[in-house]
């Protein structure tokens, strides 16, 4: 086992100050000979403001395509033991809740094949095991599988789910979130683990819309929490918050962007039907305000970063979807859109993109669903209008 | 397809198994929720019974020996019961009230700190950077650290005028999906790919490459008989969707990538629609360790929001109040050519009438 030790004077400054750090982090686990090239490595990178890490390279387990992304160094003589860097996408549990029993097995697994280190979590939500050689995939996803936890996706395949803490933690769920995550994600195991779509497909639960797993922002299809019917109102705790200074007039009434709230300063009513359900009210008087009775989701689609073509949000799709087991419709609906994107979807086409490309009005016709005036901001100010011919069949007769 | 005789395809454990029993009672039927202090939650179920969170920020790059630790604390306090949140805080799920305060204080001497709720900056998501990742434009974690480090107060109080979300990718692929944040920092590429003429041909395929291009900047030539590409520099907007494809198509440069900074966008669609975030400040060098010039200037971003901004104003929900010319002239922030949208549609984020403030 090789002794070096390297000096790492600009990393070292990071041990410094009040917030946790990641360099500490690292070298907990310097005893290893990988990750002491991984702090040689990168104390080169702060010397010299660049990277050195080589993209991709095609690894993985039997039988899967996705859930492993190879990472090679570009200095593999000078460090290695990281020559062979790769990250391993663990499918976190519903809502990130765990048992430090679980916790303490992926760690064990972790510490007996790889760096020792991780992210909890990566982006999309897995737990990241950062830091594997191509001779432990194997023997990680064998010990995974044998505590009972499976690989998450990578490459253009359905990414891994993931879902706010719903239900499990807040009054504000209106749909079962972690059930609904969870059951899609073993519904689609094959498109997670082998990937055969023109790029990636993420779908993210939220039970409201204060939208705390972002899906607005980075899901191909956004599945947020929402209501039908009345604001439930308990007058008594609306008074007390008022008793307790909240100036409701001010803090409430005034920022509710449709204006459909008054308070005489004894009862609050709300024009429900006015209501776009945005949350603010409900944020802030959790005591005395909560979404109403008959719940689902509205179904969001096409959200991405910028690359290729620019960056996206989701846009409404389907304004309100019941949400209850076995979530038939939602399924149905994202089959339909994997099967027309996916054969007509171009290489690292996202499906916001695609939607761009062929257009929405198009992309409903071959989905099967009817165009509603909830889905746009406003409709086309531009007359270059694409005509079918029954349109003006009348016309010509 | 399955390999017969493996275990594949099983997806993650049911969550059901790591729920704490306080939850199993109440799931769904929680009735409210309330911040008493800084990073300590209560929820309230119909019931009358409740759940204590005390959240803790974490580095996200965590070691086992960490997380293992993380699973000795929730023993001792939370009958083995914790969960991480999308902001990489770790959170654990008490039932008994009277363990708050010891288990606060043992996170405290561990160095992770109580707090990212309510009107705070949570924790800061982010990318891999120079730790892991191919085309990264900057490190991320170290910039990061250095920004919690001097807003550390803004993660223990909650004396914000609303919760402020910041975000950190090291290029514009963006696995941290920035830019939807109240304050992006981005990690940019400057200049064109350099192009590797002898690697080129054994490792990429060119059609493929040409295609990837968004703007058409890519097209076929012949360099010493061999198939290669040249890259029209004037059309290039160093995306490095190249380099995604074909590592020869070299778009990191240590002398001319840095760091950018947005400001203004949400997810959540309380009070105004979500939105992207807007460039603040287009180019700030990468300054390994402590990138004071990025720090400075997203602290000074938060302080002026935070002098000005209304209660509840998120930092997108101030700025369109108060307009950008304003937003430029409060922050000092210099308003330059690069602050002016050229690419698709750039027509409609120009100001089309006399609305204008004196």
């Amino acid at each position: 086992m090789s002794e070096k030790k390297y000096e790492t004077p600009l990393l070292d400054e990071l041990e410094k100050g009040p917030w946790p750090s990641f360099i500490r982090e690292i070298k907990q686990e310097a005893e290893r000979p990988m990750v002491r090239d991984l702090l040689g490595v990168l104390e080169r990178s702060y010397e010299e403001h660049i990277g050195h890490w080589k993209h991709g390279g095609l690894v993985g387990v039997m039988g899967y395509g996705g859930g492993v992304i190879g990472r090679y160094s570009d200095l593999p003589e000078e460090f290695p033991d990281v020559s062979e860097f790769h990250t391993f996408r663990v499918n976190q549990p519903a809502g990130w809740f765990y048992t430090s029993g679980a916790l303490r097995d992926l760690c064990d697994i972790w510490d007996k094949h790889g760096s020792g280190l991780t992210n909890m979590h990566g982006s999309t939500g897995d737990i990241v095991f950062l830091g594997g050689k191509t001779t432990s995939i194997e023997p990680v996803f064998a010990d995974l599988t044998e505590k009972g936890w499976d690989l998450g996706g990578s490459g253009s395949d359905m990414r891994t789910p993931s879902c706010c803490a719903g239900p499990a933690r807040c009054e504000w769920a209106n749909y079962d979130t972690l059930n609904a995550c969870h059951e899609i994600t073993q519904a689609y195991q094959d498109e997670l683990h082998r990937p055969a779509f023109p790029y990636k497909f993420k779908l993210k639960f939220a039970g409201c819309p204060n939208d705390c797993v972002a899906s607005v922002a980075r899901a191909d299809m956004s599945i947020i929490g929402t209501w039908k019917d009345e604001i439930q109102i308990d007058q008594e705790q609306v008074r007390a918050y008022a008793a307790r200074g909240m100036d409701i007039e001010r803090e409430i009434v005034e920022l509710c962007p449709c204006d459909c709230i008054s308070w005489d300063g004894q009862a609050m009513e709300i024009a429900d039907g006015e209501c776009v359900k945005c949350m603010h009210c409900i944020n802030h008087m959790p005591k005395a305000l909560r979404p109403g009775k008959e719940r689902g989701a509205a179904i969001l689609i096409g959200a991405k970063a910028p690359i290729v073509g620019g960056a996206l949000l989701s846009s409404v799709f389907v304004p309100f979807l019941e949400m209850t087991p076995p979530y038939s419709d939602l399924r149905e609906l994202i089959e339909a859109i994997w099967d027309f994107w996916g054969e007509h979807g171009k290489n690292r086409e996202r499906v916001g993109e695609f939607i761009q490309r062929v257009g929405l009005g198009k992309f409903l016709e071959q989905i099967g669903l009817d165009p509603v005036p909830e889905m746009i901001a406003h409709p086309r100010s531009n007359p270059y209008i694409f005509f079918d011919d029954e349109i003006v069949a009348g016309a010509e007769a | 397809m399955a390999v017969a005789g493996r275990k594949t395809d099983i997806g993650p454990p049911h969550y059901e198994n790591f729920l704490p029993p306080v939850i199993k009672r109440n799931y769904g039927k929680w009735a409210y929720h309330e911040i008493p202090e800084p990073g300590v939650l209560v929820h309230v179920s119909e019931s009358g019974e409740k759940l204590f969170t005390v959240r803790a920020g974490t580095p996200r790059i965590l070691s086992i020996k960490t997380i293992r630790t993380f699973a000795d604390l929730a023993d001792k306090y939370a009958d083995g019961y914790l969960r991480f949140t999308s902001r990489n805080n770790v959170e654990f799920l008490l039932s008994d009230e009277g363990k708050v305060f010891p288990l606060k204080t043992e996170l405290g001497t561990l160095g992770y700190p109580v707090g990212g709720t309510g009107n705070a900056i949570s924790a800061i998501v982010h990318t891999q950077g120079w730790v892991h990742c191919h085309s990264a434009a900057s490190d991320a974690s170290g910039v990061v650290k250095s920004l919690m480090d001097a807003l550390y107060p803004r993660f223990t109080s909650m004396d914000l005028p609303a919760k402020l979300r910041v975000a950190f990718a090291c290029c514009l692929n963006m696995c941290g999906a920035v830019h939807c944040s109240d304050i992006a920092v981005l990690g940019v590429h400057t200049r064109p790919p350099r192009i590797d003429h002898s690697e080129l041909p054994k490792i990429c395929e060119v059609p493929t490459l040409i295609s990837s291009c968004p703007t058409g900047a890519i097209r076929p030539t012949t360099v010493d008989g061999k198939p290669s590409v040249e890259v029209e520099d004037g059309q290039c907007m160093y995306c490095g969707n190249c380099y995604t494809v074909c590592p020869a198509m070299k778009i990191n440069n240590p002398k001319t990538d840095g760091i950018s900074i947005w400001v203004g966008g949400k997810v959540s669609n309380a009070r105004h629609e979500p939105m992207f975030s807007k460039l603040a400040i287009p180019f700030l060098p990468n300054n390994p360790p402590r990138w004071t010039e990025v720090v400075d200037a997203v602290v000074n971003i938060v302080d002026v929001y935070a002098k000005h901004a209304r209660k509840h104003e998120r930092m997108g929900e101030w700025i369109e109040r108060i307009g950008w010319p304003r937003f430029f002239k409060l922050t000092g922030i210099p308003f330059t050519k690069y602050h002016i949208d050229d690419f698709t549609h750039a027509g409609e984020t120009f100001r089309r009438s006399v609305h204008l403030k004196s």
